[in-house]
């Protein structure tokens, strides 16, 4: 079943045409990924898929739900969420407060246990419970938006370039964690700068250029593809 | 003792400052913008306790209550009307849509109760005086009362800012509004709440200001506000203990000013100081200064 389906949509900033007619699906307990280079818009659709942004026309479906007209605000609580491009942490607030505003849609009795939870995938986060955020280390901080963004128990995780920054070792701690999200059933949209990983760990992938689709198919297949490795494998 | 007497009117001028510096700051980190009409809700709300005293013989405590309840139900109206539609408009359209509410308000109290000043009642004049240093050192009963609730304001608002859900939202969507979203929060009913808690507190302001100095006209918030607003980017805007601290110094030293240096240029000095603090600290002197992690 098609978990995400995005039909033709058109995205403006102001007079900019940053996306052209895209249409993509992400299945249930899939991992899909959309790579692409700097500007072509893979941080416009997916913060038009979590709602900041409003398709001009066409439509985001969520499990066969048209998402158009409703507030940023409700994603959440239909079960998506976005650990954003930039991370975009609360810099002022405590490690346990911003995992406390992760859940802010969940049940009251849950945080405490879901806080747990997250402190067990990431035990870095436990040590820091209480330092602010704006203090902790880069890759620390990422640690920190993809667990807060997991609090609200999404059923479809976006990801905009979460290994951004990082060092090789971070970078593969992170993409182990997506694997592990995805065998516990969560189904994950992946943007990456980062063609390689994101390709090795997708199921099926998306190329991104200028605001449209140019190519797609099985992630492995894109991986062999000479025109993929010539613009983004660098080979 | 002349000087401690000054200090105590200064530290009491001051925790009204700071109590309308607070409406300023909260709206100005959460909502970004200046509410310039902000001074004028302290004039409504002083005008609705006066009436129910006057008028509609109410105990000052229900007047205090009526007075907090429609300025709270007013800033939500000015927030939703005349700010909520241009808030993806330019900070500038925003501000001078602020200053036309300012002068809305004070025609509309004008057209209601007119521009003949009134006399506040003096429900606070009973309140007995403490009297320290065998008589030397008088504080009145006002002062002891605006000192204690500004106190109290700054404890209770503190809290609820660290403790409560809706003030963790009003931290996240003042830190970050998109992200603040995704999270789930209602980035327009945070706003609006903020509004509310601000005017509620500008209610209380103008009663405090008129048992103090109580002549009442519809142009009596202007001035206070505009000190308010100084306090504010003095202590470092968008910080509630800046508030706190700026309404204060900014209360004392208007007073000492006035007292040792000169009655006419008080309100110069209190300017000056500003300039000064502000060459040496942009942000203010608990603003954070801007810091980004890439
Ligand atoms: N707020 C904005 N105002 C105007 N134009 C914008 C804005 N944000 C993005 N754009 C433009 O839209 C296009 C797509 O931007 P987007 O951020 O989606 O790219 P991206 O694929 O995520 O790039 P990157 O890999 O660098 O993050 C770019 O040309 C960009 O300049
Ligand atoms: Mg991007």
């Amino acid at each position: 079943m098609s978990m995400l389906e995005i039909n033709d949509i058109h995205v403006f900033y102001g007079a900019i045409h940053a996306i052209k007619g895209v249409s993509f699906e992400v299945k249930e307990h899939e991992i899909v990924t959309l790579i692409g280079a700097n500007g072509a818009g893979k941080s416009t659709i997916l913060n038009t898929i979590a709602g900041l942004l409003r398709p001009r026309s066409g439509q985001v479906l969520f499990e066969g739900k048209s998402l158009n007209g409703i507030p940023a605000n409700k994603m959440v609580g239909l079960g998506m969420a976005l650990c954003p491009e930039g991370r975009r942490i609360f810099q002022q607030m405590s490690v346990r407060e911003n995992l406390e505003m992760g859940g802010y849609s969940r049940p009251a009795a849950e945080m405490a246990g879901s806080v747990e939870d997250a402190f067990k995938r990431f035990p870095r986060l436990k040590e820091r419970e209480k330092q602010i955020a704006g203090t902790l280390s880069g890759g620390e901080q990422q640690m920190l938006a993809m667990a807060r963004a997991l609090m609200s128990k999404p059923k479809l995780m976006m990801l905009d370039e979460p290994s951004m920054g990082l060092a090789p070792i971070l970078v593969e701690q992170i993409f182990d964690i997506i694997r592990e999200l995805h065998q516990a059933g969560t189904t994950i949209l992946l943007v990456e700068q980062n063609a390689q990983m994101a390709l090795s760990v997708a199921d099926r992938a998306y190329v991104l250029e200028t605001g449209k689709i140019s190519m797609s198919g099985e992630a492995k297949a894109l991986l062999q593809d000479d025109n993929v490795r010539k613009a983004y494998l660098g080979s | 003792m002349i000087f401690l007497s000054n200090l105590v009117n200064g530290l009491s001028l001051g925790s009204i400052y700071a109590i309308i510096a607070l409406g300023y700051t909260m709206v100005y980190g959460i909502a970004k913008m200046l509410n310039f009409a902000h001074g004028d809700v302290i004039m409504v709300g002083a005008y609705i306790a006066f009436c129910a005293l006057q008028y509609w013989g109410m105990p000052p405590i229900l007047a205090l209550l009526a007075a907090m309840g429609l300025c709270t139900v007013l800033g939500i109206t000015i927030e939703g009307l005349a700010y909520r539609p241009l808030r993806q408009a330019t900070s500038l359209a925003v501000l001078i849509t602020a200053i036309g509410m300012s002068y809305l308000l004070q025609n509309l109290a004008q057209l209601i109760w007119g521009a003949n000043p009134k006399s506040f009642p003096p429900v606070m004049i009973q309140l007995p005086t403490l009297s320290l240093f065998g008589d030397r050192l008088k504080i009145s009963g006002v002062t002891i009362v605006t000192i204690l609730a500004n106190i109290v304001i700054m404890i209770l608002l503190t809290a609820f800012i660290s403790r409560t859900k809706m003030g963790k939202a009003m931290r996240c969507v003042s830190e970050d509004r998109g992200a603040a979203e995704l999270m789930g929060i209602n980035v327009n009913r945070t706003i609006s709440f903020t509004f509310a808690v601000g005017s509620a507190l500008a209610a209380v302001a103008g009663i405090l200001l008129c048992s103090a100095y109580p002549i009442l006209m519809p142009t009596t918030g202007s001035m206070p506000g505009i000190k308010a607003f100084t306090a504010a980017v003095f202590g470092g805007i968008g910080s509630i203990p800046g508030a706190m601290i700026g309404g204060i110094l900014l209360g004392v030293i208007e007073i000492l000013g006035k007292a040792y240096i000169s009655t006419e240029l008080g309100d110069a000095i209190v300017f000056a100081v500003l300039i000064i603090v502000l060459l040496f600290r942009p942000t203010g002197l608990l603003g954070k200064p801007i810091r980004e992690k890439v």
